[in-house]
């Protein structure tokens, strides 16, 4: 197979045009955005198993797990092999071509994906929310709760597999971008995760008044910017969100109310290779947003239904969201 | 004499006959055209643009003092069949482009076709007026009412001769039975019914009747995340009234009996060719969907056309076509940019010439590429204003693909993809062709010997 480009780049370039086609003429066009999720499915399997590669490679130098802390990437220290992934987007096509499945994708130690450091810069992440199929992004069960930096920078993922007691103690910077309404939300310390998880999701959420979120590590901020502008993350603090939620106002994870920096992102961190993955989960973050506004605004008061529809790794919520009629 | 049935590639000398459209160097994109389409008789070709208009254009008689100018095609009519609409419930706006123009045989002087956009299909009657009545006594000649008081005789009107005039009136609109973007609309064979057929359902309609549609195919699934697939393209058989195609975005066609049952999910055929694993990459989907599916004027075979190729099927074998075609393979190699630049997107439409010998389909470049089904050559043509000298014979282009570039080809590297043919049309008993590039249409005819 010849392409000039690497599975990143044909990521981010696929994202921009599901993106971009939700404001061209006519409406989506439901043959061109199917297409585009196949081209997507491809080169997510290929760059994922790409990283699996890296990871076990580096997995091989550091039996201890002890530099993995120190890594902008930071892989807990699981020596799963690549688990099988749900083939991208669309379920019943993963039988046909893709030997992976989503069956083997479940419970704790294994790692599917390591997102970014709080030391990397602002990247556009999504927040996953409990996910009634497998997720991309798991926890592993050594990196739970009060493992600290195994999980840094892990963006918790669907099914929420962070062990009892509350909020996955990781000190990621995690950033929504809902592509609907064009907003950028950035929470730190998975609180907005826990909120938007959690009536459906008690191993870890708590609702969102009074969550008792772990205290943020040393350094770390927790920015929440409701109706603000994105700004840099040292140094600005989030106001006007009633109570310790990471949601502001309304329902949490439902609309935000900040500007896309889409493109801005792609062009300061093109080869951020870390968000690559991330990049996915925007994806289906703004597939939401393509539902119709009545549709997504019924959905709003069932915060962890809204969170477990926006099924990260539900291939299907990509073509679900597609039809926006 | 006609030359047409059974022609041999190498006894067709394609020449330039017109060109339609303007040459600015900036195209306006209303001006694009979308589709084209001869009547049954080839004695009426159709476009449609972007802009959502309509233009007729009809081949002059044949002059037995110009022999060689075989019935040029001159405007017959232009009217604005679609405007771009606003849906409020859905915050959409509707394009006016026309997707496809497809022509009613005639049964009395006047000419019907339907033109479809994304949403909506109409009926257009097309006739000509040279008469009009004259000598009305309640009005007068501009038509302001007479006071009748002022009346002292009566006449009777009569019907004088007039300028020429061609009306396009819209007998029927049919509307509200697509929630996605129509693709096809075929007429049957009975000429009582069409379909329209858009990505997830295909339905049935009578010409009579406006207001009700019959939902024939619908494969929408009930979870739309399970959606794998959509209709790219469907046609009727040309002679069985009940029999009717669709194509799907997977690469598969599925023909359909419409008496088995009135919904017409099952298929009676299915055709899809195993894919060539070593051919995979990141883009085989997308190179497998078929962008336009044709019967054969015959109605025995199906041609449809991917990306890369032109297949013809025979309705009796469903596991492979019984000919392929490479359309410009040397793209194989360049999915990556034409991904990028979103033309791997680019929908070609192919046609069968009349005796059903020889199959055409467009390319990027202004070229276009003809398949002599019999001799097994092709040649490659080229739509353009350099060639464009009347009668001017058109010279086999060449894309070299490597190596050494001999002095008339040119290189992949070259191509302009700004200039794809998406549309053709073949007329329906001669070696007449129209070639829709970009805001063109060009005109092509073989050389009269």
């Amino acid at each position: 197979m010849e392409c000039t480009l690497d599975a990143q780049s044909l990521i981010s370039i696929s994202l921009r045009k599901i993106h971009s086609s939700r404001t061209q003429r006519g409406g989506i066009k439901l043959h061109k955005n199917l297409l585009v999720s196949y081209v997507l499915r491809n080169a997510r399997q290929l760059y994922l198993s790409e990283r699996y590669a890296e990871l076990y490679r580096r997995q091989q130098h550091y039996p201890d797990g002890a530099p993995l802390l120190a890594m902008p990437a930071c892989p807990p220290p699981a020596a799963a092999a690549p688990p099988d992934l749900p083939a991208l987007p669309l379920p019943t096509d993963t039988q046909d071509r893709e030997p992976r499945s989503c069956a083997g994708v479940r419970g704790g130690g294994e790692l599917l994906e390591v997102p970014v450091c709080a030391a990397a810069p602002p990247e556009l992440q999504r927040v996953p929310c409990r996910d009634s199929s497998p997720g991309f992004y798991r926890v592993t069960g050594s990196a739970g709760p009060g493992s600290g930096g195994g999980a840094a920078g892990l963006l918790y993922a669907a099914g929420c597999d962070f062990g009892s007691g509350g909020a996955p103690h990781c000190s990621s910077r995690t950033t929504v971008l809902d592509l609907d309404t064009h907003v950028v939300t950035t929470v730190e310390n998975g609180y907005l995760h826990q909120d938007c998880c959690c009536s459906q999701c008690p191993c870890c959420c708590q609702p969102a008044p009074g969550l008792a979120s772990p205290p943020p590590t040393p350094g770390t901020k927790r920015k929440y910017y409701p109706g603000q502008e994105e700004e840099e993350e040292e140094g600005v603090e989030e106001g006007g969100e009633p109570g310790a939620g990471g949601v502001a106002g309304g329902p949490p994870f439902a609309p935000c109310t900040k500007r896309a920096r889409f493109e801005e992102y792609n062009t300061e961190h093109p080869q951020d290779s870390s968000n690559i993955s991330n990049l996915i989960s925007i994806f289906g973050s703004g597939f939401t947003g393509l539902v119709s506004r009545q549709q997504a605004d019924s959905e709003q008061p069932l915060n962890g239904q809204l969170c477990s529809k926006q099924a990260l790794a539900s291939l299907g919520a990509w073509t679900r969201a597609i039809v926006a009629f | 004499s006609l030359a047409g049935f059974g022609n041999l590639m190498q006894d067709v000398l394609w020449c330039f006959s017109q060109v339609k459209g303007t040459i600015d160097i900036g195209v306006t994109e209303a001006d694009i055209i979308s589709t084209v389409e001869f009547n049954h008789t080839g004695e009426l070709l159709a476009t449609g643009d972007k802009g959502g208009r309509v233009v007729i254009f009809q081949r002059e008689q044949e002059s037995k003092n110009q022999p060689h100018r075989r019935g040029e095609y001159n405007v017959y009519s232009t009217f604005q069949s679609h405007e771009p609409e606003f849906d409020y419930l859905k915050s959409l706006e509707i394009e006016e482009k026309i997707n496809k123009i497809r022509w009613l045989p005639q049964q009395n002087a006047a000419y019907f076709l339907l033109s479809t956009n994304d949403k909506t299909v109409k009926l257009w009657k097309v006739s000509e007026r040279d008469k009009r009545p004259e000598g009305y006594n309640l009005k007068d000649e501009d038509g302001r009412l007479r006071d009748p008081s002022m009346i002292t005789t009566l006449r009777v009107p009569v019907l004088r001769p007039m300028d020429l005039m061609v009306e396009a009136t819209p007998r029927r609109v049919f509307a509200n039975a697509h929630t996605y973007h129509i693709n096809s609309i075929s007429v049957n064979s009975d000429y009582e019914t069409y379909m329209s057929a858009d990505d997830l359902r295909i339905n049935l309609w009578h010409f009579e009747i406006t207001n009700q549609s019959f939902n024939i195919v619908d494969i929408k699934p009930a979870n739309m995340e399970e959606l794998t697939e959509v209709i790219t393209a469907a046609e009727f058989h040309p002679h069985h009234c009940n029999t009717f195609v669709y194509s799907s975005s997977k690469g598969t066609i599925r023909l359909c009996d419409m008496r088995t049952s009135a919904l017409c999910d099952r298929h009676a055929k299915f055709f899809e060719e195993p894919e060539d694993p070593s051919n995979r990459s990141f883009f085989s989907e997308i190179i497998s969907s078929i962008s336009d599916v044709k019967f054969s004027h015959s109605g025995r075979y199906i041609m449809t056309r991917d990306y890369l190729t032109v297949k013809v099927w025979d309705l009796n074998m469903e596991n492979r076509p019984i000919e392929t075609y490479q359309v410009h393979d040397y793209l194989r190699s360049k999915l990556c940019s034409l991904y990028e630049n979103d033309c791997i997107f680019d929908k070609f439409e192919c046609v069968w010439n009349g005796s059903d010998s020889v199959i055409m389909t467009g390319s990027y470049n202004n070229f276009f590429r003809m398949f002599d089904r019999n001799t097994k050559r092709d040649v490659t043509l080229e739509a353009s204003r350099e060639n464009s000298k009347p009668r001017a014979i058109l010279k086999p282009r060449k894309v070299c693909v490597g190596g050494k570039r001999r002095k008339d080809e040119i290189s992949v590297d070259s191509l302009d993809f700004s200039k794809k043919i998406l549309h053709t049309a073949w007329h329906p008993s001669e070696n007449i062709i129209a070639v829709a590039a970009t805001n063109n249409l060009y005109i092509f005819q073989d050389k009269v010997n």
